[in-house]
C-alpha cells in the first residue's frame, strides 16, 4: 500500500507526543513536591522543627521572629470547621430533597444554580463576607470584631455547597431505584426511606463529598485573607481575627520577598504543611468515592 | 413529616438563591455608580474617584490568553491519549489518580510551584509569562477531564466504522475523534477559563502587582505585519495585574470610596463569569443538537 | 557461452528484483505458492479464536467462494460475528484476544491473521457493514469519500466520480444526488445503511462483510438492501452473517451453519435448507432450537 510505512511512522510519533503530555501531569505533581519539600528543608535549617510544632506564636514579620505554626493551623481548621458545620446540614437537606423529593424539572434547575456558587470569584465572596456579613452579624453579636472567623466561615459554608449538596446528591442518586421501591413497598415514607435506606447506602459517597468540601475550605485563600485578617491568633474563638495558612502566604507574597530569606522559606514550609493535609483529605475522599462506585 | 421536610428543602433552595442574589445586589448597590467608561479606561490611582481597572483587565486578557494556550496544548493531547491510546496498566492508573489529585490541590499551591520554579529557578520572573503558566497548570486537570468526557460520548461504532475502512489510529483520531469532540472540549475550556479569571491567590504569590499604572507592551502594532515578535517577548516579561487582584487591593484600603471601586470591579468579574458560562451552555446546547448520538 | 548464461541469469534476477520492488503491497515473505483454483477467495484453516481465556471459535475450516454470497447462520452466541470479525482483524482493536490457524486470502495467498500482516492493508481490501447503521456525522459525500481519501486519492474529479459510482451501486444516488452536502444523519435508517454500504463499496473491496445488516431495519428497507446485496455479487465476494434464516435462503448461494463456536455444516444453500447432512443443522433449520 502506498505510503503505509509513512502512515505507521506518523502514527508512532503522534502516540509518543500524546503520551508525553499525559506523563507531564505527573511531572507537575513532582514539581510541586520538589519545590515545597526542598524549600521546607531549607527552612528547617534556620528554624527548628520543635519550635515549628510547639511554639504558640507565629511572628515572622516582627523583629522577634517566632515560628510556631499552631496559630495558623487553628485558624485554618477553625474556619473550615465553621464552614462544614454550617454547610453540612443545609447540604444534606438539599441533597435529600433534590434526590428523593424534587420533581425532575426542579432538580434540573436547582443543581446548576448550586454549581454556579463555584463560579463566583472568591474575591467577591471575600468582599461580601467583610462588608456585608460581618457588619450585619455585628448587629446580632456585638462582640464580633471587624476581622473574624465567623463571617468567612459562614460564607465558605455556602461556597462549598457544590460539594456538600450537589456532590452528595450525586451519591444519593447513584443508589439503585430498586432499593427505594423495596422500602416504599413495605410502607415506608419517602423521608424514612431516604434516611434509613438511601443515605446509609450512599454513605461513603456522601462522606467523600463532605471531605472534599472541607479540603476546599482548608485551601481557600481570598475569603479568609480579606475577612479573617492577617493577625495570627492562637484561639478557638471565631469572633476574633484569625490568620490561616493561605492568608499568611498571601500576606508575605504581597511584600518584598528576597529569595532564600526566612520569610520566603516560611511560606513554603506552611505551604507544604497545607499540601500534605489536603493531600490526605483528598486521597481519603477519592478512595471513599471509588468504594461507592465499586458497590454500584 | 414528609411534607415538612419538603418544605424545608424548598426553603433551603430559596436560601441559596437569596444568597446569590444578595451578593450580586450588594455589589450593585455599592459599586454600580462607579461603573463607567472612565472606570474601564483609567489606571489605578491614589484618588478613588479617578481609579480604574484598565491595567487590570488588559493584564487579565494577556494572562488568560497564556493560560488557555498552556492548558489546551498540554491538556487536550493528554486527554486524547488517556481515552484513545492508554492501556489499562499501572502507569495509566498513576496518571489518572494524579490528575484527580491535581484537580483538588488548593490554587495557592500552584502559586508556590510557579514561584519556586518559574519565577526563580527558571528565571521567568514575576511576569505575564509566569502568570499564564501558573493559571494554565491550574486549569490543566479540568481541561483533561473535559476532553475525556467529550471523547467518551463518541460511540464505539463510529470508530469501528473508521478502522474497518483501514484508517490508522491517528487517522481515526484526527478525522473523527477530534472533530466530533471539539465542541465539548471548547465548552470545557470556556468554563475552566471562567473560573481562572477570578483566581487571585496564585497570582499574588508569583508577584503580580497590586498597583500598576502602566500597560504591558502590546504585541500588536499599527502597521504591517501587525504583530511584532520583540514586543511579544517584552509583553511576556512584563509585570502585570489582574482584575481580582485590583479588587483585592481596593478592599484592603480603609476608605469607603475604594470599596465602591472594589464593588464595581466585582461586578465586572461577575459579568464576565456570567457571559462565559452562558456562552459555554449555549455552545453545549448547539453541539448536542447537531450531533445526536 | 558461460558468459551469455551469466548475463541471462543476471538479467532474470534483476527483473525478479524489480518485480518484487514494484509490488509494495504486502509482506511477500508470507506468500505461499498460488495453486488454488480461481473460485476460492478465502481459505480458512483450523481457525481458533480466544477472547482472553475463553475459546470462541474452534478449528473452523471453510473455503469461501469468490463472487458468491455466503451466508453464515446459527443461534445467538454461536460465533458467527466473531468469525466475521476475524477476517478483517477487527479483534485487534481490543486487547487480550488471540487468533490461531490461518485465513488465506487469494489470489495472493497471504495469511490474514499472521501477526506480520498489517491489519490496515487487509481492512482496505475487505469492507464491513455493521448491524446498526453507523455513518459518520459528516456530509453524505464526505462519508463515501472518506475511504478514498485515506487511500491517498486527492483529485476532486476522481473523488466525485467514485462517490457517484458507489452511491449508484448502492441504489442511493437518485435519492441523495441533490443533497450530497447534507449531514448523513438526515437520512432514514434504511438510507443510512445503504450509505454505509456505499462507503464500503467505494473502496472497491475484494470481500464485503455484512454483520446482520438488516436486523435494525424495517421490512421495506430490508428488501431494498437484499436486492442490493444480490447485485453486489458481480463486483465482490460477499459474506453475510444473519440470524434470519429466510434471508439466508433468499439471497445466498452458499450457507455455513455454526454452533457453539464450531462450523457444523457448509454447502450450497439449496442443499443446506432442503437436505442438510447434519442433524444439528436440520434441527436449527426446522426451528427446534435457536
Amino acid at each position: 500500500m502506498k505510503g503505509l510505512l509513512y502512515k505507521k511512522v506518523v502514527d508512532r510519533v503522534i502516540t509518543v507526543l500524546l503520551f508525553t503530555t499525559a506523563l507531564f501531569t505527573v511531572f507537575i505533581t513532582a514539581g510541586i513536591v520538589y519545590v515545597l519539600l526542598s524549600d521546607t528543608i531549607e527552612f528547617f535549617k534556620h528554624v527548628s522543627i520543635i519550635e515549628f510544632l510547639t511554639e504558640r506564636e507565629w511572628t515572622p514579620v516582627f523583629a522577634i521572629k517566632k515560628f510556631g505554626i499552631a496559630p495558623l493551623i487553628t485558624g485554618t481548621f477553625l474556619i473550615a470547621g465553621i464552614a462544614i458545620l454550617f454547610s453540612a446540614p443545609i447540604g444534606i437537606l438539599l441533597a435529600i430533597y433534590l434526590s428523593e423529593f424534587a420533581p425532575g424539572a426542579v432538580r434540573e434547575t436547582v443543581k446548576p444554580i448550586i454549581e454556579f456558587l463555584e463560579a463566583i470569584p472568591t474575591v467577591v465572596y471575600g468582599y461580601f463576607a467583610l462588608l456585608f456579613v460581618t457588619p450585619n452579624l455585628q448587629k446580632i453579636i456585638p462582640e464580633l470584631q471587624g476581622f473574624n472567623g465567623l463571617s468567612p466561615g459562614i460564607v465558605l459554608g455556602i461556597m462549598i455547597l457544590p460539594y456538600t449538596a450537589s456532590m452528595s446528591e450525586d451519591a444519593l442518586r447513584s443508589v439503585p431505584q430498586e432499593l427505594r421501591e423495596a422500602a416504599y413497598a413495605l410502607g415506608a415514607s419517602k423521608l424514612k426511606t431516604a434516611l434509613t435506606v438511601v443515605l446509609p447506602s450512599a454513605f461513603s459517597g456522601v462522606i467523600a463529598a463532605f471531605i472534599l468540601g472541607i479540603s476546599r475550605a482548608l485551601g481557600e485563600t481570598m475569603v479568609v485573607a480579606i475577612a479573617a485578617g492577617i493577625y495570627p491568633n492562637l484561639t478557638l474563638n471565631p469572633l476574633e481575627p484569625l490568620e490561616t495558612i493561605t492568608a499568611y502566604i498571601v500576606q508575605i507574597s504581597l511584600g518584598d520577598l528576597p529569595f532564600g530569606s526566612v520569610e520566603y522559606l516560611s511560606i513554603f514550609a506552611v505551604g507544604f504543611t497545607l499540601f500534605t493535609i489536603t493531600l490526605i483529605f483528598n486521597t481519603l475522599a477519592l478512595w471513599l468515592k471509588s468504594k461507592l462506585r465499586e458497590v454500584y | 413529616m414528609d411534607t415538612v421536610f419538603e418544605a424545608l428543602g424548598i426553603i433551603a433552595v430559596f436560601l441559596v438563591m437569596t444568597f446569590i442574589f444578595a451578593i450580586i445586589l450588594d455589589l450593585f448597590m455599592d459599586g454600580l455608580q462607579r461603573l463607567s467608561l472612565g472606570f474601564l479606561t483609567s489606571y489605578p490611582s491614589r484618588f478613588p474617584e479617578k481609579a480604574g481597572i484598565l491595567s487590570a483587565w488588559v493584564g487579565t486578557i494577556y494572562v488568560m490568553a497564556g493560560a488557555v494556550f498552556w492548558s489546551v496544548i498540554l491538556g487536550v493531547p493528554a486527554g486524547i491519549y488517556l481515552e484513545e491510546y492508554a492501556r489499562k496498566n499501572w502507569l495509566t492508573s498513576i496518571i489518572e489518580i494524579n490528575i484527580n489529585n491535581l484537580a483538588a490541590v488548593p490554587s495557592i499551591i500552584y502559586g508556590l510551584l510557579a514561584l519556586g520554579i518559574f519565577v526563580y529557578r527558571l528565571g521567568f520572573g514575576e511576569s505575564i509569562l509566569t502568570g499564564g503558566l501558573t493559571l494554565g497548570f491550574l486549569m490543566l486537570p479540568v481541561i483533561v477531564v473535559a476532553t475525556r468526557e467529550s471523547i467518551k460520548r463518541i460511540p464505539q461504532s463510529i470508530r469501528e466504522a473508521a478502522y474497518s475502512m483501514g484508517a490508522t489510529k491517528w487517522e481515526t483520531v484526527r478525522d473523527h475523534v477530534i472533530p466530533y469532540s471539539a465542541g465539548g472540549i471548547l465548552t470545557g475550556v470556556i468554563i475552566a477559563a471562567s473560573r481562572a479569571i477570578g483566581e487571585t491567590a496564585p497570582l499574588i504569590t508569583i508577584g503580580a502587582l497590586t498597583f500598576i499604572a502602566f500597560l504591558p507592551p502590546s504585541p500588536i502594532k499599527a502597521d504591517f505585519p501587525f504583530v511584532s515578535w520583540d514586543s511579544f517577548v517584552e509583553m511576556l516579561k512584563s509585570p502585570f495585574t489582574v482584575i481580582p487582584i485590583q479588587m483585592f487591593n481596593w478592599i484592603s484600603r480603609p476608605q469607603k470610596e475604594f470599596h465602591e471601586n472594589a464593588a464595581a470591579a466585582g461586578l465586572v468579574l461577575i459579568a464576565l463569569t456570567l457571559i462565559m458560562n452562558s456562552l459555554a451552555l449555549f455552545l453545549r446546547y448547539k453541539v448536542r443538537r447537531r450531533i445526536k448520538w | 557461452m558461460v558468459r551469455n548464461l551469466a548475463i541471462k541469469t543476471l538479467s532474470m534476477v534483476q527483473k525478479k528484483l524489480k518485480e518484487d520492488q514494484e509490488d509494495d503491497s504486502f509482506n511477500r515473505k508470507n506468500s505461499m505458492p498460488k495453486k488454488e483454483p480461481e473460485d476460492i477467495k478465502l481459505e480458512v484453516k483450523d481457525l481458533s479464536f480466544f477472547y482472553g481465556n475463553v475459546q470462541a471459535l474452534k478449528n473452523i475450516n471453510i473455503k469461501i467462494p469468490s463472487y458468491q454470497i455466503t451466508a453464515i447462520i446459527g443461534a445467538s452466541g454461536c460465533g458467527k460475528t466473531t468469525f466475521l470479525r476475524c477476517i478483517n482483524r477487527m479483534h485487534d482493536l481490543y486487547s487480550k484476544n488471540g487468533y490461531s490457524g490461518k485465513i488465506i486470502l487469494y489470489p495472493d495467498g497471504i495469511n490474514i491473521i499472521d501477526k506480520k500482516v498489517d491489519p490496515i492493508s487487509i481492512r482496505m481490501r475487505a469492507g464491513m457493514v455493521f448491524q446498526k447503521p453507523n455513518p459518520f456525522p459528516k456530509s453524505i459525500y464526505e462519508n463515501v469519500a472518506y475511504g478514498l481519501k485515506i487511500k491517498g486519492i486527492k483529485d476532486k474529479k476522481t473523488l466525485d466520480e467514485k462517490v457517484e459510482w458507489a452511491l449508484r451501486a448502492s441504489a442511493l444516488w437518485e435519492e441523495v444526488k441533490d443533497r450530497l452536502k447534507e449531514n448523513a444523519y438526515s437520512l432514514s435508517g434504511g438510507q443510512q445503511q445503504r450509505l454505509c454500504i456505499a462507503r464500503a463499496i467505494a473502496m472497491d473491496p475484494e470481500v464485503l462483510l455484512f454483520d446482520e445488516p438488516t436486523s435494525a431495519l424495517d421490512p421495506v428497507s430490508t428488501s431494498k438492501i437484499e436486492e442490493l446485496i444480490l447485485e453486489l455479487k458481480q463486483h465482490t465476494t460477499v459474506i453475510i452473517v444473519t440470524h434470519n434464516m429466510q434471508q439466508a435462503a433468499r439471497i445466498s448461494d452458499y450457507t455455513a451453519f455454526m454452533h457453539l463456536g464450531e462450523l457444523v455444516e457448509f454447502g450450497r444453500t439449496e442443499k443446506i435448507f432442503t437436505n442438510p447432512s447434519n442433524k444439528l443443522t436440520e434441527d436449527y433449520i426446522t426451528g427446534r432450537f435457536g
